[in-house]
């Protein structure tokens, strides 16, 4: 096999007296989509949270194309291209699509001399990004008038437009209908498609099994095990899930 | 999926139209009422005598000032009461430093020190309201609550319960003079304000944030937006201009008072509000601001003008500021399908 795009090394998070993520390891190549699975509690969001530059691990490393790499804050793990998008979307609804697509990294033009922020360029970056998925919406509008699957895919055309190589999503498909489901199942074999590996939170076995390549299952901040997907059954991700 | 994606039924233009420019509406309704009470009691103008309007623009220059410190905290989701006193403390200094200074130095340069002494005390406490709602994560209201009473008592002390006079002549020709003979010094000094503050939230980054920190602060944060420094910025700004402010009062009235901005507190919350922002926060914009401080200043100096008890001007504030939160409720029903 190829190099690994990321690796794990013996991750350890604890919060006060709690370890919340204990020697956690695995690998994800570029192209693959992996699954994080395991109950409430399990330790998905943290481990996550800890690659994403939002927590910082106590113990282990993590290596992004075989360089070690320590994120303080999620602008480093962006700036390498590993981008979340969090079950809220973390969109700032009073804002137009443009201007989420571009929060933190937003693009200047001069106007007489003066540095202004560059909205037209911002319109249209986001316009040609939902093009290529195919979604339509206003732009002009503040993203709190957008519809469920409208907002994840203004998060998705966020992580895409910055050219992610890797794509962490908690829940995508937690708030949507069946139909905005379908077509999130639908982008993800798109981006991987694309070269682009997936690290993918769900509790739907359904779409675990309709789109990952690898399931690791967490129980209590512990690896219960790992196993690729051709490989196993609905049945055997649960008994890891709860420890059977 | 498709039709989902474009089912944005939207409102009538003219409602969405109407939603975004009430205030200018009322503005100008407010301006003509007064306009033709003027020629049908008086037989004169309102609006079109210069003197009037350079009294209105005056009297919005303190609340003006306040608000378009506070428009940026409250957008960002805050609140700041300790402006209202920390314009007077600033007065207190200025003045006091005058006083100190002035035996010993040029005037202008006695001036020019009175005035970053009395910027730097009001900075002070825009430090302190800084680290008590960014650091320690105090409530905004009860945070700037405290050092509202701080400051309060700091500009008596300092002022030793008195009002403090100042003769220099430098003070007074910033506080009353005149560009070209027709534009008060404190109405260009805030002029420069507003653009520079328009400028600031609509166009930069910082604007931007500002507006991300208040819609969503999660958001911002996982977008790398300095939360915390940013909103410790909004606070310094804040206390800059009620600074500014108090440094104007004294130039005014050449003389400086702990209280000097105690009845503008509430009239530059009312201006941002009438101005469209949400105490929420996300919304709300510079140019609503001034509308709603014009708003204000139109409707205190016109009901003196027309001759009605001054009490009056309390209700009708309290009234446009009641109706603007009912009008800004309805916007949210006609601009959200």
């Amino acid at each position: 096999m190829s190099e690994p795009l990321l690796e794990v090394r013996g991750l350890t998070k604890r919060f006060g007296g709690v370890t919340a993520l204990n020697n956690i390891s695995f690998q994800l190549f570029p192209g693959e989509v992996l699954a994080l699975a395991g109950d409430n509690g399990a330790g998905k969001s943290t481990l996550i949270k800890c690659i994403s530059g939002v927590h910082t691990p106590e113990e282990g490393q993590i290596f992004f194309e075989g360089r070690e790499v320590r994120f303080s804050n999620p602008r480093e793990a962006r700036a390498v291209g590993i981008e979340t998008i969090y079950q809220d979307l973390a969109l700032a609804d009073n804002l137009d699509v443009g201007a989420n697509v571009f929060l933190g990294r937003e693009p200047m033009h001069r106007v007489f001399g003066l540095p202004v922020l560059d909205r037209p360029k911002m319109r249209a970056e986001a316009r040609t990004v939902l093009d290529t998925l195919d979604i339509q919406t206003a732009l002009d509008r503040p993203v709190s008038a957008l519809s469920g699957g409208q907002r994840q895919a203004v998060a998705i055309a966020r992580a895409i437009y910055w050219k992610a190589r890797i794509l962490i999503m908690d829940e995508p498909t937690a708030a949507l209908g069946v139909p905005e489901q379908r077509k999130v199942v639908e982008l993800i074999q798109r981006l991987k498609a694309q070269g682009v590996a997936i690290i993918f939170i769900s509790h739907n076995l359904g779409d675990i099994f309709a789109v990952s390549d690898r399931i690791l299952v967490l129980l209590r901040g512990q690896k219960a095990g790992e196993r690729p997907a051709h490989e196993t059954h609905g049945d055997e991700i649960v008994k890891l899930m709860v420890g059977g | 999926m498709e039709a989902d994606l474009n089912a944005t039924n939207r409102p009538h233009p003219f409602l969405r139209w109407l939603a975004g420019a009430w205030s200018w509406i009322f503005l100008i309704f407010m301006v003509l009422f007064f306009e033709i009470w003027a020629r049908a009691a008086y037989g004169s103008t309102f609006l079109l005598n210069p003197t009037n309007l350079q009294s209105i623009l005056l009297a919005a220059v303190q609340p003006l000032l306040l608000a378009l410190g506070q428009t940026l905290v409250i957008i960002a989701g805050g609140i700041d009461l300790s402006v209202g006193f920390t314009v007077g403390l600033a007065a207190v200094v200025s003045a006091r430093a005058m006083q100190a200074l002035d035996p010993t130095l040029p005037a202008a340069l006695s001036f020019a020190l009175a005035v970053l002494l009395a910027l730097a005390a009001g900075l002070g406490v825009g430090v302190v309201n800084a680290f008590l709602v960014a650091r320690l994560n105090v409530p905004p209201f009860i945070g700037t609550l405290g050092m509202y009473g701080v400051a309060r008592g700091l500009g008596f002390l300092a002022a030793a319960g008195n009002t403090v006079p100042t003769s220099n002549p430098v003070n007074s020709a910033m506080g009353n003079g005149f560009l070209f003979g027709l534009i008060p010094i404190p109405v260009l000094i805030t002029a420069v304000v507003v653009l520079i503050m328009h400028y600031v939230l609509s166009q930069t980054k910082f604007g931007q944030y500002t507006y991300a920190i208040g819609g969503n602060r999660q958001a911002a944060v996982r977008a790398g937006i300095n939360v915390t420094g940013h909103t410790m910025q909004l606070y310094l700004i804040t206390a800059l201009l009620a600074g500014l402010a108090g440094v104007i009062y004294t130039g005014r009235f050449t003389a400086g008072a702990a209280q000097a901005g105690e009845p503008t507190l509430l009239d530059s919350i009312a201006a941002v509000v009438i101005g469209g922002a949400s105490l929420f926060g996300g919304a709300g914009t510079i140019i609503g601001t001034v509308i709603g401080a014009l708003i204000i200043a139109v409707i205190q100096f016109g009901l003196v003008f027309i001759n009605v008890q001054p009490f009056w001007q309390f209700i009708a504030v309290g009234l446009v500021i009641i109706l603007s939160v009912l009008v800004d409720q309805s916007k949210a029903r006609v601009m959200k399908p």
